[in-house]
């Protein structure tokens, strides 16, 4: 690409590879899933290997589900929305160029050192410190990327989705590295700056709120410009995406303490997370509302549309979800609901439904732009879509069983006062409840197979496209 | 207040909360009846990217009255429960509270029966039906990590359903043994009599259980065995209770039973530990679980957990 060509394009070129890099990392993070669900119903196919064992793939899983496949996809649609909806290109290529293979190398480095065992031991931060410095790095750049061409923006409004965009990255910089800091033993080894509790806390206001920046601020950014662009009509209310942005990210801040409930957590802290997360509910709503009523006007193109099907499911799994997480938060929820699988049902119909949801709509609506073609077949699409509805349904369900049950047998007490349930009988009675999650997790996986292979179907032979930057006296309409 | 260094610390918690949730309460509010641009026909002049444009339709007022709601119930919560800070609420509810009045409960409920149980002999209690119900839900719940459902045991756990005690099969010894738990110790060999010693030691000892074995090797073990082994394990290989040095005749082994294992025991010592439970699970429960523990050697398959 020339550079006087160059500066009057967006650049797509990082777009494009964290696009495809999404649905590597989603097809790899999703089989991994899918090989821990199984090893849950027949443990022998850990084949003994401490390498396979369930321990070491799990982080693995959820690194790879998470922050590589969102996150590429979180990097590519902020990349292509802040450039589009700011009219100009990204403010340094070398930099976004730098995001991306560090990104990458985070990636590879989580694929090589999980396995091996090499761990921090907090959830969904288990990278050791040589890696956290590199994902602290990455994220800087990023930020810097990012806010950088907002800065130089040729148009004076701020794009809704550039806020949600904004905030899930300021706050990620700030939640990695504070609950990141450690101390250094060696190289693969590190001891968490903090102790006992007050490092309990620390963690889940980093793991609550990777959910709340990450998995929600970030897609809702996604969800503000592809719905409007896919069913072509304008967001539904400018002031609810007011109220529900700022109170959303306010208030997750809060919500973190609901993760230690009934532990040496003081009570007064457990007590004000149970209540901010109460109050989650209509922030989170609020940006339900404004996907699903975008399309006020426009019902009927649901049905000849999956695309544009793919992004409203997958807000309608948002506000279920939302609506099921206060509810577990709640005291009394959360002491029958904690540490069983009906956690693992509410995490999954958030991230299946909700944020895989939106990146699969996303990406259909991505790849053919930045390739100028149309998608190579939309029965394909329409295939993905039921195949993968399917398996969330099959996934969460038979978490909700499971979970509910497995609960309700912990607490069942004899007229003796033992225990009417030895642990291994709730193993035994969730068995089935695991082997129908391992076929809703092969059909999940199967959905996005699909997608990988209409994709490439739809590139082959293309050239990647240029889009040119409109001129600032058409693009200065306010 | 222990929680907090100072009072400072709490008034701070307490205010920040109330000044958060009246903010996001007047954050609704303005909005929603700020009157200009509203229009739920016209977007409003922005337009990014060729296309992208925005209504400004009114807040939904279900979606209003449900965010002050989930705020009005939030702050008769905090009034109600600790949260404000050092505030305990008016209900004056803790958790440490709630597992007291709990934990009271229960005595109240399950302590006759079991004081009932406590008063009764353990040889009484071994063919009493009730205990013994009682007697496999606790060893379901406490005992079968390590001892196994069917209460064989596992390597290193011993099997319960033999007439093989390391510490005694009398129900008294049994329930000493829970009580106080066990710490069976080897020590390591292999510095003191050499791999060869190891080796011949392991032939030797193979041979007290008959099995074959290289005779040379295993006659050069058996003095070896003499001067470090029968101290613990009795010149004829025996073992001894007291001690719970294992019985090495009879082809039961704890620690594994092939020639690598056994030579691993001898070169390596092994560390036993039973947890002792006469303070978590009290002295009453631990006497229906020795009754049951006892009874099992003599139970044609162990009494089922439910009914």
């Amino acid at each position: 690409m020339s550079s006087a060509l160059g500066a009057a394009t967006y650049n797509y070129r990082v777009v494009r590879q964290f696009a495809w890099m999404t649905m590597v990392w989603g097809v790899v993070g999703m089989l991994v899933g899918v090989v821990i669900a199984a090893q849950l119903c027949w443990p022998a196919l850990n084949f003994d290997l401490p390498w396979l064992t369930f321990g070491r793939l799990r982080p693995l899983h959820t690194n790879a589900v998470v922050f590589a496949f969102g996150g590429s996809a979180l990097f590519a649609s902020s990349y292509y929305v802040v450039q589009r909806t700011c009219h100009v290109r990204l403010c340094s290529d070398t930099l976004a160029a730098f995001t991306f293979w560090g990104w990458q190398a985070v990636i590879v480095g989580a694929v090589i050192t999980l396995p091996l065992g090499i761990t921090t031991s907090k959830e969904y931060a288990e990278l050791e410190w040589p890696l956290d410095i590199l994902i602290a790095v990455v994220w800087v750049t990023y930020a810097y990327v990012f806010l950088g061409t907002i800065a130089r923006r040729r148009i004076r409004h701020i794009y809704v989705a550039n806020w949600f965009f904004a905030a899930f990255i300021v706050t990620v910089a700030m939640l990695h590295i504070v609950n990141s800091l450690a101390i250094p033993v060696t190289l693969f080894k590190s001891y968490s700056m903090y102790a006992g509790v007050q490092d309990a806390m620390v963690q889940w206001w980093y793991g609550h709120n990777a959910v709340g920046f990450f998995l929600t601020a970030g897609f809702l950014g996604i969800m503000y410009y592809f719905i409007p662009k896919q069913a072509q009509r304008p967001v539904y209310s400018y002031r609810l995406s007011i109220v529900h942005f700022w109170s959303l990210i306010f208030t997750y801040i809060w919500a973190g303490p609901h993760h230690l409930h009934y532990t040496a957590l003081p009570n007064w802290t457990q007590s004000l997370g149970m209540v901010m997360s109460v109050i989650l509910l209509a922030p989170s709503w609020g940006g339900m509302i404004n996907g699903i009523m975008t399309l006020s006007g426009a019902w009927h193109k649901l049905r000849t549309d999956p695309v544009l099907r793919f992004l409203i499911v997958s807000v309608s799994f948002y506000g279920m979800s939302t609506f099921e997480g206060p509810m577990m938060s709640i005291k009394t929820v959360n002491a029958l609901s904690h540490y069983t699988d009906w956690t693992i049902g509410h995490v999954h119909s958030g991230a299946l439904g909700w944020v895989a949801f939106v990146t699969f709509g996303c990406l259909y609506y991505l790849i053919p732009r930045l390739y100028s073609r149309t998608l190579y077949s939309l029965q394909l699409v329409e295939a993905h879509f039921w195949i993968a509805t399917l398996g969330i349904v099959l996934y969460i369900t038979s978490m909700w069983v499971a979970g509910i049950m497995q609960g309700l047998m912990w607490r069942a007490v004899n007229d003796d006062g033992t225990l009417t349930y030895a642990f291994i009988e709730t193993v035994a009675a969730m068995h089935p409840f695991y082997v129908i999650r391992f076929l809703g997790g092969v059909l999940f996986l199967s959905g996005t197979v699909i997608m990988f292979y209409n994709l490439v179907r739809t590139v082959v032979g293309a050239e990647p496209a240029t889009a040119a930057i409109p001129l600032p006296a058409a693009a200065s309409a306010h | 207040m222990t929680e907090f260094v100072n009072s400072g610390w709490a008034w701070f918690i307490a205010l920040t909360t109330l000044v958060s949730l009246v903010g996001l309460i007047l954050l609704a509010s303005r909005v929603a009846r700020r009157r200009h641009p509203s229009s739920t026909t016209e977007t409003s002049d922005h337009v990014w990217d060729e296309d992208l444009a925005e209504y400004n339709n009114p807040l939904p007022r279900w979606w209003l009255n449900l965010f002050y709601v989930t705020i009005g119930w939030g702050l008769a919560y905090l009034l109600a429960y600790p949260g404000l800070g050092a505030y305990r609420g008016f209900l004056n509810w803790s958790q440490q509270g709630q597992f007291e009045s709990e934990m009271a409960d229960a005595k109240l409920h399950y302590d006759p029966l079991f004081e009932k149980f406590a008063a009764t002999d353990l040889q009484s209690l071994m063919t009493n039906p009730q205990a013994l119900k009682v007697g496999a839900r606790l060893f379901a719940s406490y005992c079968v990590a390590c001892h196994g459902s069917d209460a064989r045991g596992a390597r290193h756990f011993p099997n319960l359903r033999d007439d093989d005690w390391l510490y005694g099969g009398a129900p008294a010894t049994i329930e000493t043994s829970i009580l106080h738990g066990r710490q069976g110790a080897m020590p390591a060999w292999d510095k003191i009599i050499g791999e060869d010693g190891v080796r011949n030691v392991t032939a030797f000892v193979e041979g007290l259980s008959g099995r074959k074995t290289d005779s040379s090797a295993a006659t050069k073990g058996a003095t070896v065995f003499r001067t470090y082994c029968a101290a613990c394990h009795g010149s004829e290989g025996k073992g001894n209770q007291a001690l719970g040095a294992p019985n090495l005749t009879d082809d039961i082994w704890l620690h594994g039973g092939t020639t690598e294992r056994i030579a691993e025991s001898i070169r390596l010592g092994r560390n036993g530990m039973m947890p002792a439970h006469a303070e978590s699970l009290g002295v009453a429960k631990v006497h229906v679980l020795a009754a049951y523990v006892a009874s099992l050697p003599n139970l044609a398959a162990p009494t089922q957990v439910e009914d």
